[in-house]
């Protein structure tokens, strides 16, 4: 097919973001010239060096495109835009090994403490947040923006809209990531549990969040469908709140412009409750509505069954969204936050139970009459385990909430517990299963290298997950049920010590179940290595039985 | 706009008629144990909004009609701790120090509360065991270097060894080699002449006279003349195999050669005074007290 022939020109976009860059390499070296500490110094030259590579990038790219830019359909076929969620899916499989094998070092760290190594760089207090980053952020972020960025396009049945803004979203969210993860590493945080990233990196996620919304939003309008799908609906809740509690819970005053340090504007219980409205609300929208959206698209596709209900989907989803922004306090009960507030926290957490499992219902019904697709086809299996999990969580949640049994839980490793179930079983495996999805479909496979091999992963991640939330449980109700024991005398039955003496043996059942999900992830990367490179493409079937024009 | 809806086989459910990308939807109710039960929590929401402070309002909040507050709660809780072991710890308060051993009773309570006390406090140097480990006394044994008796603990738990207190013990292992008073191979030859007071092997060929000649010369001031220490000083017995640092011979060179002056904090005005007591009664229990 020929194209029109067009005199080749710079669009609009890539002109002026390479002037952006190019500007913003500048302002990049005098931030290093003038910085008032290292870390900073460091981070604004690894600004100076991405803008310019992104400049460089950019005219490289026009260079060598051509003329005309791709075109929105091929043979009446919409024209997907798949590199961007190559690059995400790849560097969420990066990304997750990084994670889960820092967060095998503070798990054995705890058991073990002399792998503290007395550095400053490899202490638990540093690698703890980059331990949740390193999960919640780049692996979890990554798989979000991979799966989104695919399923909107698909679901809408148009090409993701513009050019250079979805690489821009992508890359410049892992530039985000590098950022604040070496912050970690030298020691920068604003201490902000799950918010430690410094006032510049909060900047530069604003704007690359903007741009993912835009990107987003502007797919959508686009569609060539009459409806909006339902996992549409979820990411789109996902990067909204998410917009939201990140300007909520971020604004500080730098101590200097050339300085990594800052001081946020919210002060005592007011900061906590802006906290943990966040913290709970990167859990509620972030690795629920972000990973349900996922949930929604590839259990169904892959299980090849309609969706078991719209109306629960639609009612649940409303329900799950208006309840969840009000159940952040339930982190602070029995603190100096007001009793109103921690009731209304509890109460609503109570609330949000069947609306959370409205989701479950979904995806579990949704095999009805494909149950038998689990014995022979472990990524649904992962997937429905997931979802098993996060019907699990869901209860759990709730129930840890109620303020009579979070005095027993809260401080103890069965948070830790629960979040990991939460965490390892619910998005962790949906992730899992997604990318075992999609890697064959983006890179145009027949399908995956190896199912054997995802068995494997299955059996030794769900076994990992096991030994990490029953050593949790039986860990952290002692643990509660020690803190709180008194002798007939009226004094303390145990030291604080005792406490941690007794946990030992549950570190290290801990440590062994993340050593088994991480082999299971190792063993997951190598599979999608080998898709990729060796796997046999697949032959697009609608080109080839169109008779020739 | 047409109908697309279909009857899913499975199920027996009509779709929607919508499909994106092959993904179809049914039109299943909302199951009714589901609705049920999200009612049933609200019903139990708005119940315990009644019962419970709940609702801000303009410059205050609903308070509930059982006028619960988390805060008197505490203090109820901290009253009835108070009821079980107030009278017992004011008189352990008052009680002689020397009195308190002998009243079964009273015994009981401070080692009830020193233990507790303990482990939070000491244990992070000394153990939970009270074991200690290199640098840091075990208090099992009946070794002590600043003094056995009820009296002498409390003082040390009270001022601390080197701690800055005022009434702290003072006095340090000196550093000869670093300062300049012993050269290197003196060192190695008192530290021998060390080893042979607690009956350990020497090294083969070392000159026994002249280590005993530079151990009266530089150690009996504080070690005394058979090296069985002197606890006015805190100098350690070096006859009884019980060592703090180590008892090699590198050990020894190294404590020679760079002195030992380890601290423990004074407890005194970081834990009231029945607290201390009930402390130094419970090491002066655990064994080695004299």
């Amino acid at each position: 097919m020929s194209q029109p022939s067009v005199s080749k020109s710079m669009t609009i976009g890539e002109s002026g973001l390479a002037a952006v860059f190019a500007v913003t390499a500048f302002l990049c070296v005098i931030a290093a010239a003038k910085a008032v500490d290292a870390p900073f110094a460091f981070h604004a030259s690894l600004g100076a060096v991405a803008s310019l590579a992104a400049v460089f990038a950019i005219i490289n790219r026009y260079l060598n495109r051509p003329a005309a830019l791709p075109p929105q359909e091929i043979n009446g076929q919409p024209n997907y835009n798949l590199g961007p969620i190559k690059f995400a899916s790849f560097m969420a499989m990066f990304w997750g090994i990084a994670g889960f094998t820092v967060g095998l070092l503070i798990a054995s760290q705890l058991a073990w403490p002399w792998l503290n190594f007395d550095l400053p760089w490899t202490n638990f207090g540093r690698m703890r947040p980059l331990h949740t980053s390193a999960v919640i952020f780049a692996f979890g972020g990554n798989v979000l923006l991979a799966t989104s960025l695919y399923v909107v396009q698909k679901t809408c049945r148009a090409r993701l809209a513009g050019e250079l803004a979805p690489w821009f979203v992508v890359l410049g969210y892992n530039f985000f990531i590098v950022i604040a993860g070496t912050g970690y590493l030298l020691g920068v945080t604003q201490g902000k549990e799950y918010a430690e990233p410094e006032w510049y990196s909060d900047l530069w996620l604003t704007i690359v969040w903007v741009m993912y919304l835009l990107v987003f939003l502007v797919t959508v309008i686009k569609r060539k469908e009459p409806h909006i799908y339902v996992a549409n609906w979820f990411f789109f809740a996902f990067i909204v709140t998410i917009a939201v509690l990140h300007l909520g819970n971020n604004p500080t005053l730098p101590v200097s412009f050339f300085g990594s340090k800052s001081y946020i504007v919210w002060g005592g219980v007011q900061d906590a409750m802006v906290q943990w409205w966040y913290g709970h609300n990167a859990v509620g929208f972030f690795l629920t509505a972000g990973f349900l959206a996922i949930m929604y698209y590839f259990v169904p596709k892959r299980a090849e069954r309609p969706v078991y209900s719209y109306r629960l989907s639609i009612v649940h989803f409303w329900a799950l969204i208006f309840l969840y922004i009000w159940a952040g306090p339930h982190h602070l009960h029995y603190t100096a936050l007001p009793d109103w507030t921690q009731t209304l926290g509890m109460t609503f957490s109570i609330m949000l139970w069947m609306p959370s499992w409205g989701g479950m219902i979904n995806g579990l019904m949704t095999l009805s009459g494909a149950w038998d697709k689990l014995r022979t086809d472990p990524v649904l299996r992962m997937l429905v385990v997931s979802v098993a999990f996060y019907g699990m969580s869901t209860f759990e949640g709730p129930m840890m909430s109620i303020k009579v049994v979070n005095s027993l839980s809260h401080y103890t490793d069965w948070t830790i517990g629960h979040v990991h179930s939460g965490a390892l079983g619910w998005v962790g495996f949906v992730s899992f299963g997604a990318l075992y999805c999609l890697v064959p479909w983006a890179w145009n496979r027949k399908g995956l290298y190896s199912l054997k091999l995802v068995n494997w992963h299955f059996w030794i991640a769900t076994l990992g997950i096991v030994l990490y939330i029953s050593a949790m449980w039986v860990s952290g109700i002692l643990q509660g049920l020690m803190w709180r024991a008194y002798t007939s005398l009226g004094f303390l039955e145990y030291s604080f010590i005792e406490t941690v003496e007794a946990m030992h043996p549950f570190y290290i059942i801990r440590a062994a179940g993340g050593a088994l999900f991480l082999i299971g992830a190792l063993i997951m990367a190598y599979n999608l290595w080998m898709t990729v490179r060796v796997g046999e493409a697949e032959v697009q079937a609608p080109v080839a039985l169109q008779p020739a024009e | 706009m047409t109908d697309h809806s279909e009857i899913d086989s499975v199920s027996g459910t009509s779709t929607t008629g919508h499909e994106w990308d092959g993904l179809k939807e049914l039109n299943t109710p909302l199951p009714r144990w589901w609705v049920i039960t999200f009612y049933l929590t609200i019903i139990w929401s708005i119940g315990y909004w009644v019962v419970y402070p709940a609702w801000p309002l303009l410059a205050s909040n609903t308070v509930g009609i059982w006028n619960y507050s988390s805060r008197a709660d505490v203090g109820v809780e901290l009253a009835n701790l108070e009821k079980i072991r107030g009278d017992k710890m004011a008189a352990l308060a008052t009680a002689p120090l020397a009195n308190i051993e002998k009243d079964p009773a009273l015994l009981a309570l401070a080692r009830a509360k020193g233990k507790v006390v303990f482990g939070d406090n000491c244990a992070p140097c000394h153990g939970t065991g009270a074991t200690g480990s290199k640098g840091y006394p075990n208090l099992n044994d009946d070794d002590w270097l600043w003094g056995g008796t009820l009296d002498q603990i409390m003082e040390t738990v009270q001022y601390g060894a080197r701690s800055g207190h005022a009434k702290a013990h003072e006095g340090q292992m000196l550093a000869f080699g670093k300062d300049g008073v012993l050269k290197a191979e003196e060192i190695a030859t008192v530290a021998n002449h060390v080893r042979s007071l607690a009956g350990l092997p020497t090294r083969q060929g070392y000159d026994a006279k002249a280590g005993a000649k530079i151990f009266a010369d530089n150690c009996v001031a504080c070690h005394g003349e058979q090296g069985k220490g002197n606890q006015e000083l805190g100098a350690p017995n070096l006859t009884d195999k019980i060592w703090l640092y180590g008892s090699d011979e590198a050990s020894l060179i190294d404590t020679i050669t760079n002195g030992r002056s380890g601290v423990m904090p004074a407890w005194e005005g970081r834990l009231d005074p029945a607290t201390i007591k009930a402390m130094a009664v419970y090491v002066h229990s655990l064994g080695g007290g004299k």
